[in-house]
């Protein structure tokens, strides 16, 4: 009897685990998801294949990223860009939010990450998101800036920039003449607006949506930034907070759509990798060179399709890295 | 002005965590409006509190009749011990995901997933408790002519007490823990502070689980409290 007991426990929870996980997964995919891999179509970029130096093996990098795919996917690009470089590079990705990755910069426990010019801009330095420049060039000269007082430095912008966007089901911005966010005025009262928990506070976010565009929701609700879609598939939320370089608004683009941030609340923001002085010195000038050189490529399309690689066709970070170097021509 | 803090030693930490919890702070992000302070702790704890309580009366309801049925019965004990283990198997942060994913968030939503955390510890103990009070005792009470329901009330639920609490007592520490993340579907209680570092910094989160444990461990002496009120004075244990 006791042996059937215990029998029974291990299958019952073990059943009950693989449910659950079956459940997750399932749920995180997505119905309609576009066929088959093609090739990133990019024009490989005008850098060439990445040239390994020697000299480089005896600098270690750890390269570290935040807490969502496209950070990861970005990260696992400089990690294995660098690597071909001939450093000796690990990878510490997933650290958290923009304060946790700092944090890690500064204590030394990374060597660089990438980070978005707007938040850093935002987050770090106090800005409000109407002061934060629209143009690339110079909100990373701003960054840098700052950055440079603490020791830091941050190398140009990628060509693609990631701004948050309030996002709808294309029937509802039918339904209600939606086109820029300001046409929700007078609107928004009836609908409800689902964002990450930290959307709450920012001015970048629902804040800036109260107080610079004067609206009031029926009602804000907290979700998991992985549930952003799901929420407006299953008809809970009327309006989302969604990100520009979501796979799913080119995939889906039927289904699914952003409105105009016509006032600029949501400052837009390039990525730009950010590492102490003093490891950019002794890592020599193949570290900042390798890290621009592959980053010509990285245009809002081409993360569009390797955010849907990993989100929505469940390729890992570092498979969809990998590809993206060789099919760019920086690496095999 | 960047968001850097210096190692801190712990007592100016939980300085800073008890300075958040009662007085407003200021944040970066939020463009001047200020966060924290008392009045946001009590809105959170209470959403906090609500959820644990409404989750647990569905808990009970659903599992405590069952649980005293089998225990009385005597029948279906690998029912009731294989869903007290496999209940402790389920994870947490998952079960959210999945339930948010699969039938939507909110309160509503939520009070089911927490309710399915609180189930097996209760339903489990309260089979076992009732199901160890001594047969002799049992075979008395049916001997004076109670009837089933009346032997489970007046003999069985007395005697078996401290055991239906631990499970009541356990479930509730599982659900008031869980719905500290909460904000992940839908409902605002103190995990906001934990989840939201950039907004409330270090302090914040400090607070936040600060708080918690507060909550945790104040329904822990409610819940015993209550229990002493049921349990009866044979069982009790005297010094001298």
């Amino acid at each position: 009897m006791r042996i059937d007991q215990t029998k029974l426990r291990m299958v019952l929870a073990g059943v009950l685990a693989l449910a659950l996980a079956l459940g997750v997964a399932a749920c995180g995919s997505d119905d309609d998801t576009t066929g088959g891999s093609t090739a990133a179509e990019t024009d490989g970029g005008e850098g060439g294949a990445i040239v390994s130096n020697p000299a480089n093996g005896k600098v270690n990098l750890t390269i570290g990223s935040k807490n969502f795919p496209e950070q990861e996917i970005l990260g696992e690009i400089y990690a294995q860009a660098l690597a071909a470089a001939g450093y000796t590079v690990k990878s510490d990705l997933n650290l958290g939010s923009e304060t946790v990755a700092l944090k890690s910069v500064e204590s030394g426990a990374i060597s660089g990450y990438p980070e978005y010019a707007s938040t850093a801009l935002t987050s770090f330095f106090g800005l409000e998101p109407e002061e934060v420049p629209a143009d690339a060039t110079e909100a990373w000269e701003k960054a840098n800036e700052e950055f440079e007082k603490e020791g830091l430095t941050a190398f140009e912008p990628t060509p693609l920039a990631s701004a948050n966007a309030v996002g709808t089901l294309k029937k509802t911005a039918e339904k209600y003449e939606l086109e820029d966010v300001s046409d929700l005025e007078g609107v928004s009262k009836e609908l409800s607006l689902y964002g990450s928990p930290e959307c709450r506070q920012r001015i970048d976010c629902l804040a800036g949506l109260e107080k610079l565009y004067g609206l009031k929701f029926k009602s804000f609700n907290p979700v998991d930034i992985g549930l952003r879609y799901t929420v407006l598939e299953k008809g809970q939320a009327d309006l989302s907070i969604l990100f520009t370089t979501d796979p799913q608004l080119s995939a889906e683009s039927d289904k699914f759509v952003i409105l105009e941030d016509d006032k600029e609340v949501f400052p837009a923001g390039n990525v730009i990798f950010v590492t102490e002085k003093a490891t950019a010195e002794k890592a020599g000038p193949d570290y900042e060179k390798t890290i621009l050189q592959v980053q010509e490529g990285l245009t809002l399309e081409v993360m569009q399709e390797l955010d849907a690689r990993v989100e929505l066709e469940k390729q890992t970070p570092k498979e969809a890295a990998a590809s993206y170097l060789e099919s760019a021509g920086y690496t095999g | 002005m960047i968001g850097a803090l210096p190692p801190h030693p712990v007592l100016a930490s939980i300085g800073g965590a008890i300075e958040f919890i009662f007085t407003p702070q200021t944040s970066n992000v939020t463009g001047g409006k200020e966060v924290g302070g008392i009045d946001q702790v009590v809105e959170l704890t209470l959403n906090q509190l609500e959820l644990t309580v409404l989750a647990l009366a569905l808990s009970l309801v659903v599992a405590l009749p069952v649980g005293l049925y089998l225990g009385h019965r005597g029948t279906g004990q690998l029912f009731a011990i294989a869903i007290g283990n496999a209940g402790r198997a389920v994870p947490e942060l998952a079960l959210i995901a999945f339930i948010a994913a699969a039938i939507g968030v909110g309160v509503l939503n939520l009070t089911i997933a927490l309710a399915v955390l609180g189930v097996p510890p209760i339903l489990t103990n309260a089979f076992v408790g009732i199901h160890q009070v001594d047969r002799a005792t049992v075979d008395a009470a049916r001997g004076m002519g109670m009837t089933e329901f009346e032997i489970l009330r007046r003999v069985e639920v007395p005697l078996a007490i401290p055991t239906i609490f631990t499970g009541i007592r356990g479930a509730t520490i599982a659900i008031v823990a869980t719905a500290t993340i909460a904000p992940l579907a839908g409902v605002l209680t103190l995990g906001d502070f934990i989840i939201n570092q950039n907004v409330y910094g270090d302090d914040g989160v400090l607070a936040g689980a600060i708080v918690v444990a507060l909550l945790a461990l104040t329904l822990e002496f409610a819940l015993a409290g209550i229990q002493r009120l049921l349990t009866p004075e044979g069982l009790m244990l005297k010094t001298t």
